[in-house]
């Protein structure tokens, strides 16, 4: 067996205070050289936070926090030539095209201008690009602008690279696209440190992840991990009207491990979904309709917060 | 263990005076900005080149035939566009500086959100502070350049000290963009960007750019003269009509103040804004 993979990132009590409210609330995370790792959780959970806390762009308040051995507020400079950052809201340059922003990228970090040219090459092809090269970035749809911006936080050739609500405003198929590409560059071991909203992303791409909600780490574990902990196999949906929802709730408690209920519909946890369907029928309940589907991420979400990802 | 390109040249400034807020590469701020120039529209730049000579013209030689001649002091007499060149010159260096640095900076903070893309990378702020002024600055001295050239074969400027007006437009350049891009950074709106034309204009009108601050009354001398432009125009008609002394050296203090502050308020407000 090979030796553990090195610990790039370790977190240890990271707090980040504004003057009204806390962000982050000593948090303790480490991420391991190759890991997919995540951030999971809704709007305002401090995922962002973090995430420029890592990015040597944010202070923080208290707690330690070291990016390859190194802290972010002495060595800054230092630690974001080590990674390649996608922010939420694409920032790239208006005024250039496809190559020019990726040059002057290149520049900024100091790179050879013969480096870059060569590496533009690669990465137009890897960002499917090519036909774009000269288009200035405002013509581009908004899936080609994520693959721009992926690309241009390759040039620096990064061992971390950082994608804040990757998918997020893209069609299916655009991120059905930008999905394949974030596989390949794990596959070729960089480090990806990923936050997001979307249950089915986290699932997707992260071999790890931190579940976060109002500061805080509700659990890590790995997807499946976190789904065997915290929710069953199968979930039952079913819906019986708005208003008889809430009725049926007690009967219903009965026959399952577990039950949730939402404004507009009741989950119920147990290992096997169409048998639960079927019992329910035999005592004499019949829902307007029901969906038998497995435990997601979203469930993991719902048990340690009571509430849904996306509200 | 094996570094990338980017890691081993960031290395190579730890330890450096400063290596926190300067990564030794404003030129790279300052090479985005000339890829973005060549595309851009010529006709703007070549507006602000174009506008001083109006004056020029429309003042010089056209209010000029009634004005005749001005005394400058210590029997010197000149024509009365040879009197108002110099202060069009350093008027054409600050007003080159003050576009790129001001409205051109403002919308890169506000929409494009540009130096938040490179202060995600290995650039620290005075990086970006240095490179934009400096580009500002290089708009500010090629109109002087532009103006000088013009003005010269008109016999508008007769001694050799003038020779010095354009690294005197240099530092006057170098002055105001670093002192626009600091109030930039700090403005919200396009009203209070607006603030800065309101300002320009009445300092351009009033700081003996047409005629001596002797004819208002003291106190009124006394503002203007604590204004920037004043102090450009004094140094640079000096240095066109050959009045050297040591009474220019604060003028030239002057401008390094406005440089300094201008390059800290600038750091600190970068940092503020993208990196707390």
């Amino acid at each position: 067996m090979n030796s553990p993979a090195p610990i790039l990132i370790r977190a240890t009590g990271l707090t980040k205070k504004y003057e009204d409210f806390v962000a982050v609330n000593g948090i303790d995370f480490s991420v391991a050289k190759g890991d997919s790792f995540g951030f999971l959780g809704p709007n305002g959970a401090g995922k962002s936070t973090t995430m420029r806390i890592i990015a040597a762009t944010l202070n923080r308040s208290s707690g330690s926090i070291e990016i390859l051995g190194k802290d972010p507020e002495l060595h800054g400079p230092q630690i974001r030539a080590h990674l390649g950052v996608v922010p939420q809201q694409d920032n790239l340059d208006q005024a250039l095209t496809v190559t020019e922003n990726l040059y002057v990228y290149g520049r900024y970090f100091g790179l050879p201008k013969k480096f870059i040219r060569a590496k533009i090459e690669e990465l137009l092809e890897f960002a499917a690009l090519e036909e774009k090269r000269d288009v200035k970035v405002e013509a581009l749809s908004g899936g080609m602008k994520r693959r721009l911006t992926i690309a241009r936080a390759l040039i620096s050739e990064p061992e971390i690279l950082m994608l804040d609500e990757p998918t997020t405003g893209l069609d299916p198929q655009a991120r059905h696209i930008l999905w394949d590409r974030l596989f390949r560059l794990k596959e070729q071991g960089v480090t990806l440190l990923i936050t997001t909203h979307y249950m089915d992303e986290a699932e997707q791409l992260c071999d790890r992840l931190i579940v976060m909600d109002k500061g805080s780490i509700m659990a890590e574990d790995s997807p499946s991990g976190l789904i065997k902990t915290y929710s069953t196999k199968e979930v039952l949906e079913v819906r019986f009207g708005s208003d008889k929802n809430a009725l049926v709730a007690g009967e219903l408690e009965a026959l399952c491990e577990r039950i949730e209920v939402l404004p507009d519909r009741i989950l119920m946890y147990g290992e096997d979904g169409e048998h639960l369907l079927h019992t329910m029928k035999e005592s004499g309940l019949q829902p307007l309709t029901s969906l038998v589907r497995r435990s997601s991420l979203e469930d993991v979400f719902l048990r340690l917060t009571g509430r849904s990802l996306i509200e | 263990m094996l570094v990338s390109a980017a890691v081993a040249i960031a290395d190579a400034r730890i330890g450096k005076y400063g290596e926190r807020t300067f990564s030794g590469r404003p030129h790279t701020v300052m090479e985005r900005s000339y890829i973005a120039f060549k595309s851009s529209a010529w006709i703007v730049v070549l507006s602000g080149f174009v506008e001083p000579l109006l004056y020029l013209f429309s003042f010089g030689y056209g209010l000029g035939k009634f004005i005749g001649t001005m005394n400058v002091g210590h029997g010197h007499v000149v024509t009365y566009a040879a009197y108002i060149a110099p202060a069009l010159l350093a008027t054409s260096a600050m007003n080159g500086a003050i576009y790129d640095s001001t409205f051109n900076v403002f919308w890169k903070i506000k929409f494009d959100r540009i130096y938040e893309g490179m202060l995600a990378t290995s650039l620290g702020p005075l990086d970006v502070a240095l490179g934009e002024i400096g580009w500002a600055l290089l708009r500010g001295f090629a109109y002087a350049v532009g103006f000088t050239t013009v003005i010269v074969p008109m016999g508008l400027i007769q001694n050799w000290w003038g020779i010095l007006a354009i690294p005197a437009a240099v530092l006057i350049a170098f002055g105001f963009a670093a002192i626009g891009m600091a109030i930039t950074t700090y403005m919200n709106s396009f009203q209070q960007m607006n603030m800065i034309q309101v300002v320009m204009l009445p300092m351009f009108l009033f700081s003996g750019s047409f005629y001596p601050l002797s004819v208002y009354p003291h106190w009124t001398q006394e503002i203007i003269k604590a204004l920037p432009l004043w102090h450009a125009i004094t140094l640079v008609r000096s240095l066109t009509l050959g009045d050297i002394s040591l009474g220019l050296l604060p003028h030239i203090a002057y401008f390094l103040v406005m440089i300094f502050l201008g390059l800290f308020f600038t750091t600190r407000r970068l940092t503020a804004l993208f990196m707390r």
